[in-house]
């Protein structure tokens, strides 16, 4: 027990020593690290409204971050998050622009099922290729991705540009205004607070459904530990490989629906750069989910931890005119220290697990059995 | 000289605990210059601790350690070596891209620094080659040797090191028959020039044909010390274990029905593209056990996996199993048709170590209705079966929600014998079903694998272990070079004669 729940506690250690790494950048930047903690924190928390707004920040990421937990369960790398998102975001608006009429209560559900399904699709591919021609799924996902931030420029630029760009002449890549029936109903009045995020949550608490509490998850889990088990054991490796990158993306393209439609333009709309619609969830919802222990669940508190850093940076920004780069930077440093942490996690359970809670001995497979060798089989 | 002069080692009371565990106590034990001393045990019997401590890994917390006469402090394998102590351990401690003569000098000082000494260290390589009879090329990288030979290896690393004293954990545990036969002349050899071997083991036919003496640990304590001719393999079992073993068991005689499985031409290649099974047909009917005899690597490995649908066959072949033509299902529908299957590997092919005892009871079945209502498990109904099989299997575990990472081998693979027999299966493919596990554990398998015989489920056993074979099967077919070489009858099978065909002389039989 006392090394569980040392082990829980580890990430948040790291977190602190990354938040005093933090404070060390600060400082070199000429600002006050508590006064700039100070204006995370008010950032982030401050106000109803500042609450909501992390809500809807952390929304993208707990749905890729859930999604994430799963191909992990399985052993499938997946940092196609970005192109899944797009995916996601490129098929619900299609479905919005050509079904502009459908009662809301008809047409919101069926946003939410084209993005899973346009990022079920994005994830299906990697995972296929995976699975029956051996295409590593980091490279190809990750070339997704590239591609999939060409496709929609290509087509926000040109099939699905508004009308109205081409008119005035000023071609900001953005499709119309989309159907307001579509739009996400807000929950809290005053604030974003909208449907987007209880769905978020929910398809989180799915999410761990299917890995443990369904026999679909116990394949995955089963094929992620051992697929030469599960292949012994009658279960179809390949496809379940695929299955895996399927269920993760298509968590993505739901984020990349609610990207679009929870949107105060209601409309998609980018840049022209690899970030530019996405805001960078395809990899930030990782970065949570690895916060997260890759459980399903965890990956809520942990996107909204993240997501307070991303809307607190603004705030930091505001008040202490330092780069907002800060919070992406502290990003990145508290996944060093949380990805290095977890070796500290299986050391502090080995040595204590060791030397008092089993009476085990490492590296001697003899004698842990002690105790069972008298005893009579028959 | 006091009367003690003769002992090269000798460990008196002998005493070390673990948390919770006495993992040796008041262990007496002694080698004399000039003999093979086994020290032999189930797993946990505290066979490797005494060992451990002999060689600097643990340190005792009572008893004494005379070497040569004097008491010895022994804190580190360094200090081991320095003493003249070798220990070749089970899994080789050897650089497979380096050579022979490197992997020996590894960590000995170079008398040329900084240059090495390689061609130096490959003339003494190949003295102590010829002296011993361990034929070995010093300039051959490791990665191109056999098992046999990296053993070989080993022991020139702990003879060049000028070991007088030489511990041997498990030597033969990956040897095929014939080097075995090969290790047990050097060993002798080693032993007539006046140096100490320590053997450790269980397989009970090797140490009565090496041993001079041997001493029975059980439960951390010495409880016999005696030598081959004043023993027999019963006995020592019953020494290990503690209780009466039946080492081979009865076949009791049994109605043999219709045929279940039939292979017909069937051909298998192995991973590298070469015919590993070469046009092979048999069959094995209602209430038979058909054993498959032959030294690893003959093709067993590959007919396995092409029954069990993880290897395709090649086209003019057919399997067969209840009559029908199963050559190109998978594996999923193969069991669906009766097949239950003991992959050879305990883990990872047959059980999920990360997996509780509960989770791998059933990772075949786990979408029956008994399990699932409406789409979600229900845990309930999954522990009660657990829990049932669990007992009914004698499955040593805390609980069902244990992950199987924890259990022991014989465990372990009485998880997956549970999950398999309780499926009923009227075909069953047992691999290597008692590889490494305890005598009683064995025993416990052997007597349910003649169980599902009487039941009238058709097995095709698969092991190494001829003992096995023989003891447990109505007909044996040896396997040769990919090919079934004969058939025998199990009531014909002798050991000799077996053994001769597993070796692929067949003459011997026709006359």
């Amino acid at each position: 027990m006392l090394n569980k729940v040392l082990g829980g506690l580890v990430p948040f250690l790291a977190a602190l020593v990354a938040f005093a790494f933090g404070a060390i950048m600060l400082i070199a930047l000429g600002a006050n690290p508590f006064e700039g903690l100070e204006a995370i924190f008010d950032g982030a928390f401050g106000s109803g409204e500042r609450l909501a707004a992390t809500a809807v920040k952390a929304t993208p990421l707990i749905l890729v971050g859930a999604g994430i937990t799963i191909a992990f369960r399985t052993n499938v790398v997946n940092i196609g998050g970005e192109s899944q998102i797009i995916g996601g975001a490129l098929l619900s608006t299609v479905v919005a622009l050509g079904l502009p009429d459908l009662p809301a209560f008809l047409l919101v559900p069926l946003v939410i099922i084209a993005g899973a399904i346009g990022g079920g699709i994005l994830g299906a591919i990697p995972g296929a290729l995976k699975a029956y021609a051996s295409v590593n799924e980091i490279l190809s996902t990750i070339m997704l991705n590239l591609m999939m931030v060409q496709f929609m420029n290509y087509l926000l630029r040109g099939p699905l540009i508004d009308p109205y760009e081409l008119e005035a002449g000023t071609r900001i890549p953005q499709t119309e205004r989309l159907s307001d029936n579509a739009a996400l109903p807000t929950i809290i009045g005053g604030t974003r607070f909208h449907l987007g995020v209880l769905i978020a949550v929910a398809a989180a608490i799915v999410a761990y459904i299917i890995l443990w509490r369904t026999p679909v998850g116990f394949r995955l889990r089963a094929v992620g530990h051992s697929p030469k088990a599960a292949k012994a054991a009658g279960i179809n490796v390949k496809r379940n490989i695929t299955l895996a990158l399927a269920i993760s993306g298509s968590l993505a393209g739901i984020a990349g629906a609610i990207l679009v439609f929870g949107s105060e333009g209601q409309r998609m709309v980018t840049d022209g750069s690899a970030a530019g619609f996405t805001s960078s969830a395809g990899f930030n919802g990782i970065v949570a989910a690895l916060f997260g222990g890759l459980h399903p669940l965890w990956t809520i508190p942990s996107a909204f931890l993240f997501g307070a850093l991303l809307t607190g940076a603004t705030q930091l920004q505001r008040v202490l005119q330092v780069p907002s780069s800060l919070a992406v930077a502290l990003n990145g440093i508290i996944v060093i220290f949380v990805i290095s942490s977890s070796r500290v996690r299986t050391w502090l359970q080995t040595t204590l697990g060791n030397t008092n809670l089993f009476g085990k001995e490492e590296d001697d497979e003899d004698d842990e059995e002690i105790n069972s060798t008298a005893e009579v089989t028959t | 000289m006091n009367d003690q002069s003769n002992n090269l080692l000798e460990m008196r009371g002998i005493t070390k605990y673990f948390p919770g565990v006495v993992a040796n106590s008041d262990v007496d034990f002694d080698v004399r210059y000039g003999e093979v001393h086994t020290l032999l045990g189930e797993n946990g019997a505290g066979k490797s601790t005494l060992v451990k401590i002999l060689f600097g890994l643990y340190q005792a917390d009572k008893g004494d350690l005379l070497l040569r006469g004097e008491k010895m402090e022994i804190s580190s394998p360094s200090d081991a070596i320095s003493s003249r102590i070798g220990m070749i351990h089970q899994h080789f401690m050897l650089v497979p891209t380096l050579t022979v003569a490197e992997n020996v000098a590894l960590g000995m000082p170079s008398t040329r620094r900084p240059l090495t000494d390689l061609d130096k260290v490959s003339k003494r390589i190949s003295e102590i080659s010829e002296e011993h009879g361990l034929t070995v090329n010093p300039s051959e990288t490791v990665a191109h040797l056999s098992v046999g030979e990296r053993q070989r290896v080993e022991i020139i690393k702990a003879l060049y090191r000028d070991a007088e004293l030489l511990v041997l954990d498990e030597p033969t545990a990956v040897l095929t028959p014939k080097e075995v036969d090969d290790l047990f002349v050097i060993l002798r050899r080693m032993a007539d020039n006046g140096r100490g071997l320590i053997f450790i083991s269980h397989k009970l036919r090797e140490v009565m044909s090496l041993s001079d003496r041997i001493t029975v640990l059980r439960n951390g304590q010495v409880v016999g010390a005696t030598t081959p001719d004043q023993t027999s393999r019963e006995e020592l079992a019953q020494m290990m274990v503690g209780r009466a073993v039946r080492l081979t068991p009865d076949l009791p005689p049994n109605e043999v029905k219709e045929s279940r499985l039939s292979l017909n031409n069937v051909s298998v290649k192995n991973d590298s593209g070469t015919l590993a099974v070469d046009n092979v047909s048999f069959e094995v009917r209602a209430g038979e056990i058909l054993g498959i005899a032959g030294v690893s690597g003959n093709g067993q490995r590959e007919i396995a996996e092409a029954i069990a649908g993880l290897r395709t066959i090649e086209p003019d072949g057919l399997i067969e199993i209840n009559g029908s033509n199963v050559s190109d299902t998978n594996t999923r529908s193969r069991r669906d048709q009766g097949l239950g299957f003991i992959p050879e590997e305990r883990v990872p092919d047959g059980a999920i170590p990360e997996f509780t005892v509960g989770e791998n009871l059933i990772l075949v079945d786990h979408e029956t209705d008994d399990f699932v209502s409406r789409g979600l498990f229900s845990f309930d109904k999954i522990s009660e079966h657990s829990s049932q099989l669990v007992s009914d299997f004698n499955v040593k575990t805390p609980s069902v929600n244990t992950p199987t990472s924890s259990l022991s081998g014989g465990n372990i693979q009485k998880v997956i014998l549970a999950r398999e027999l309780s499926a009923s299966p009227s075909v069953l493919l047992a691999c290597q079903p008692t590889r490494g596990v305890d005598i009683g554990a064995a025993e416990y398998i052997h007597n349910r694998l003649i169980e599902q015989r009487e039941l009238g489920t058709a097995t095709l056993l698969i092991s190494e272990d001829l003992d096995e074979v023989l003891g447990l099967s109505d007909r044996v077919a040896v396997m040769y070079e990919g090919k079934v070489i004969a058939v025998v009858s199990g009531e014909d099978a002798e050991r000799e004669k077996v053994g001769l065909l597993m070796a692929g002389v067949t003459e011997t039989v026709d006359a």
